[in-house]
């Protein structure tokens, strides 16, 4: 399919405002205004209606294709939250309003969401106060390590280290290299943390660890008292990274639990769209000992119910967002909890991890799961077997794609060979755990027989396999290139 | 249960095929001291309930004044198809594009979306976006740190506020060194800039039109910045790019941008878009995800994220940035936004904000003891000192259901009497005419 810049055609008129009396060049000195024109492309309404409509046909999404892409959690996104979102109250709102003096009283209705998300965020994790400030997950990672980092340097810690268990998302030991830290890797035995394993590289260097319970192999984390216990022992922190909460909420609070710091992952547990890759949202709760360090502005409920917005703590690490977060988000996520109240949010945890153990007996035997016990949302399992025919997990998903699936997480968490991680979530009918589950097994037993079946896959998408060496070589990154 | 379709003769079953007496025996690795202490929220409520409960909360929130508030962040028209578009599902409920096979509409809109902006800025790589304006120039400023391996950044003063103090935070633990350079009555140093500069500087950063809304050529900067082997940071704003002097142009190394005037509502603050195009010195620093043009199996032309090698998971702790999730939505409104506006309109919507914008300026410069900080040329914003406390002409025009305008005295001490003055588009003659008038009588 063409590019848009390829349909372009000059004269044709698109959504124009109306022609100002003076032209730029009428207006400011020559030396300032551009000596070329952009090169943006000149089309109809209808022609850029029709190009996109068509780009979105080369898309998998939620609505149109079941996505057991593991650690992504693509659960079905209700669409009244996208009315929500798109109320003039909410999105004709400037966000400097509420720093003009007593301006905040014209933005009474956003100071209150924001408020009470966070009173309702605190709640579901047992933490002291939240920040919606962080505008994806790996940016509230940044934004926890940032906030640890402020309390060691507070009370004089000389702290240089960060663990990473060998099972951590990849953001983990980037944003704690980013926030000035040296990654400790920490290696799991038998799918999780080990206290002995962790004896061995804990020392009073240690700012703290950053931990995903359950981790990426959907395993519970069953030693974390004792790990809770060994790093109180020298004044480290523990970080709950937020992309699996929809495995424990309702049943297990990470504040409850010892965690110091955690991120939340809004466009995972509670539903907001992924977007094709943001935005996102990652706010951030700390326990009683961190509230000092959180990023301002902070908004604050007056006794009379006002809101206002404080922004007088000289402890803070600062300004982590221009504003207040990806408010747009935090308001889907807002409407979705209100929508599920507290036992629905336990029946979506629940649902989740009977969905994910579900599939994976319905797999059993079929795919090899290392580590094959009661999972929690997820579950991760081996191409092994099939590489001895040359069936590879790439090939697995390829296969999948053909059959309308989108395919599982490959290649992830890095400690499984040839790994396939598989979260179905709670969205989706037992119908359609069983046709995938039917589809997936026969699919492997067609390739089993004609390898080339699997190597050739996918053949009824608008391109087969692509070329990514020679993405990487040609850097063809516009269309000028 | 809203969302969850499984039938008591489904769990029934799951269970059985799980071998698992019930649920909550699935939990059972949670031992009873591991339960919460409290999960006290509210019951779930019907659709119907939730909307207007919202719609209740929207109703609170004061949006019908006539505003002059920009700051950065632009209340633009939106062409409709933009929504319509982008609420197509098949791009809003996709993840990230990791199967490119069935994820070439996201992926070609970004590789357009990479066009457009490099386009807009005169530099020829670009990435698929970052949180925002400011990240992008906390962004920016490292990448200058990694090419240069050195670890001082020059920085103006008239650069935006709001990203100063979100560049102080992020690089505090880091080992870095801030200067900043005064600015002179809103308008760059560019001697006291180009003075800063020296063999241990990794960028020098600074902004057009700046904080105050004055335009700069920074060709002659950034040819001293080169001389000495600093980085040549700009920060833009992308409608004015239509007429102003490209990043490109002046000889800038990386040009970034906050998006949200193309095609995102003001939102208190978010989603926006952080853009960020590079020159190709630079590209191996860029953060975050990229697409690039390629052939499938049968040379067909085709998309995939590409240079993955320098991103956090493949790279963990060693990666350019920690960035994952980015704004992929917001990029495409933005490039769909782009594409209706067309060359032509994007070029109108900045000449005729420019017009209203000195239009307003001669309107308020007409009441006595209202005067321009700087007699600089400005875009779509201009500042003015006003004989009275800003804080205080806001708080009576509000009152008046006209916000005037941004207090700089709120982030530049000894400028308590200056007022920043936006308009777009929107603005009307006549809402000016208003403006001038009331502001005329205040003073009275």
């Amino acid at each position: 399919m063409n590019t848009v810049f390829k349909k372009s055609d000059p004269g044709r008129e698109g959504v124009w405002p109306q022609k100002a009396d003076k032209t730029a060049a009428e207006m400011l000195p020559q030396g300032l205004l551009r000596g070329k024109p952009a090169g943006l492309p000149s089309l109809s309404e209808l022609d850029v209606v029709r190009h996109f409509t068509q780009l979105s046909r080369r898309n998998f999404g939620v609505d149109g294709n079941f996505y057991p892409l593991g650690s992504c959690t693509m659960k079905y996104n209700p669409k009244f939250t996208e009315n929500v979102a798109a109320l003039p109250g909410f999105t004709r709102l400037h966000p400097v309003l509420p720093q003009l003096k007593g301006a905040g009283r014209l933005c009474q209705g956003a100071l209150e969401v924001m408020y009470e998300t966070e009173q309702m965020l605190c709640e579901i994790c047992g933490m002291s106060a939240f920040t919606l400030h962080p505008m994806a997950g790996a940016h509230g990672e940044l934004t926890g390590v940032m906030i640890m980092a402020a309390y060691h340097k507070d009370k004089g810690n000389k702290k240089t280290k960060i663990i990473c268990p060998d099972s951590a998302h990849g953001t983990n030991p980037a944003s704690a290299a980013i926030a000035g830290y040296e990654v400790v890797n920490l290696p799991s035995k038998d799918g999780i943390v080990d206290p002995d394993e962790l004896a061995k590289v804990l020392d009073d260097q240690v700012a703290g660890m950053m931990m995903t319970c359950p981790n990426t192999l959907g395993l519970f984390e069953k030693n974390l008292p004792k790990i809770v216990e060994m790093l109180r022992s020298v004044d480290a922190l523990l970080y709950y990274d937020g992309a699996n909460l929809n495995a424990i909420m309702g049943k297990m609070r990470v504040g409850d639990a010892g965690f110091d710091v955690v991120h939340l992952n809004l466009h995972k547990t509670f539903a907001t769209p992924h977007g094709g890759g943001g935005p996102g949202a990652g706010p951030v709760g700390v326990s009683e000992k961190l509230v000092p360090y959180l990023p301002v502005s902070r908004v604050e409920k007056l006794e009379d119910g006002q809101f206002f917005l404080n922004y007088d703590f000289p402890k803070s690490i600062g300004y982590v967002a221009p504003f207040y977060g990806n408010f747009g988000v935090v308001l889907k996520a807002y409407a979705y909890i209100l929508r599920l109240g507290g036992a629905g949010l336990t029946r979506a945890t629940e649902a989740a991890v009977l969905a994910a153990n579900y599939l994976r007996k319905r797999l059993d035997g079929v795919l090899e799961v290392p580590f094959d016990r009661i999972c929690m949302h997820e579950f991760v399992a081996t191409a092994c077997k099939q590489t001895t025919c040359g069936v590879r997990a790439l090939d697995i998903a390829k296969m999948l794609l053909d059959k309308g699936y989108h395919a599982p997480t490959i290649y992830f968490p890095l400690i499984v060979k040839e790994a396939l991680m598989f979260e179905p979530t709670e969205t989706e009918s037992l119908d359609t755990l069983d046709q995938f589950a039917d589809d997936l097994i026969a699919l492997l037993e067609q390739s089993a027989a004609d390898p080339e079946f699997a190597h050739n896959a996918p053949t009824t998408l608008p391109v087969t396999r692509l070329d990514e060496t020679r993405a990487a070589r040609s850097m063809e990154l516009t269309d000028d290139l | 249960m809203p969302y969850v379709p499984h039938t008591p003769d489904d769990i029934r079953r799951m269970l059985g095929v799980i071998g698992a007496p019930s649920v909550e025996a699935l939990f059972a690795e949670i031992g009873p001291d591991m339960r919460p202490k409290s999960f006290d929220l509210p019951e779930g409520k019907s659709e119907m309930a939730v909307l207007a409960q919202l719609e209740d909360l929207a109703r609170k929130n004061a949006v019908n004044h006539v505003s002059f508030l920009g700051a950065g962040f632009y209340d633009h028209h939106i062409p409709s198809a933009v929504d319509a578009l982008s609420m197509r599902s098949e791009f809003y409920t996709a993840y990230t594009p990791y199967q490119p096979e069935a994820s070439q509409g996201t992926l070609q809109a970004i590789f357009e979306y990479q066009t457009a902006v490099t386009r807009l800025t005169g530099l020829p790589y670009a990435n698929a976006s970052v949180y925002d304006g400011g990240t992008a120039l906390f962004e920016a400023a490292m990448m200058s740190v990694r090419h240069t391996d050195r670890r001082k950044l020059v920085v103006c003063e008239a650069v935006s506020p709001i990203y100063r103090v979100m560049l102080g935070s992020y690089t505090a633990n880091l080992n870095l060194e801030l200067v900043t350079i005064a600015h002179k009555d809103g308008n760059c140093d560019l001697a006291a800039l180009t003075a800063a500069l020296d063999d241990q500087t990794a960028a020098v950063l600074v902004q057009n039109p700046n904080f105050f809304g004055t335009l700069n050529d920074f060709s002659a900067l950034f040819a001293a910045a080169k001389a000495k082997g600093v980085v040549s940071v700009i920060s833009v704003y992308p409608v004015l790019q239509s007429v102003l002097k490209s990043p490109g142009e002046m000889g800038a190394d990386v040009a970034v941008a906050e998006g949200q005037s193309l095609g995102l509502p003001l939102s208190f603050g978010g989603p926006y878009l952080g853009i960020m195009t590079c020159t190709k010195e630079m590209i191996r620093q860029m953060p975050g995800r990229m697409v690039g043009r390629t052939v499938d199996t049968q040379g067909r032309t085709g998309y995939v994220l590409t240079l993955q090698a320098r991103e956090q998971h493949i790279r963990r702790q060693k990666a350019t940035s920690n960035i994952c999730s980015n704004q992929a939505l917001c990029a495409l409104r933005s490039l769909m936004h782009l594409c209706l506006l067309g060359e032509e309109g994007l070029k109108r919507t900045a000449e005729i904000c420019i017009e209203r914008a000195h239009y307003a300026a001669e309107r308020l410069t007409a009441i006595p003891g209202v005067k321009l900080l700087s007699a600089s040329p400005f875009g779509n914003e201009f500042a003015v000192s006003l004989p009275v406390n800003a804080y205080q002409a806001i708080d009576k025009l509000t009152n008046r259901g006209f916000v005037p305008g941004f207090p700089l005295g709120r982030y530049y001490p000894g400028l308590e009497n200056a007022l920043l003055v936006a308009c777009t588009e929107k603005t009307s003659k006549e809402q000016i005419g208003v403006l001038a008038e009331l502001l005329r009588g205040m003073l009275a």
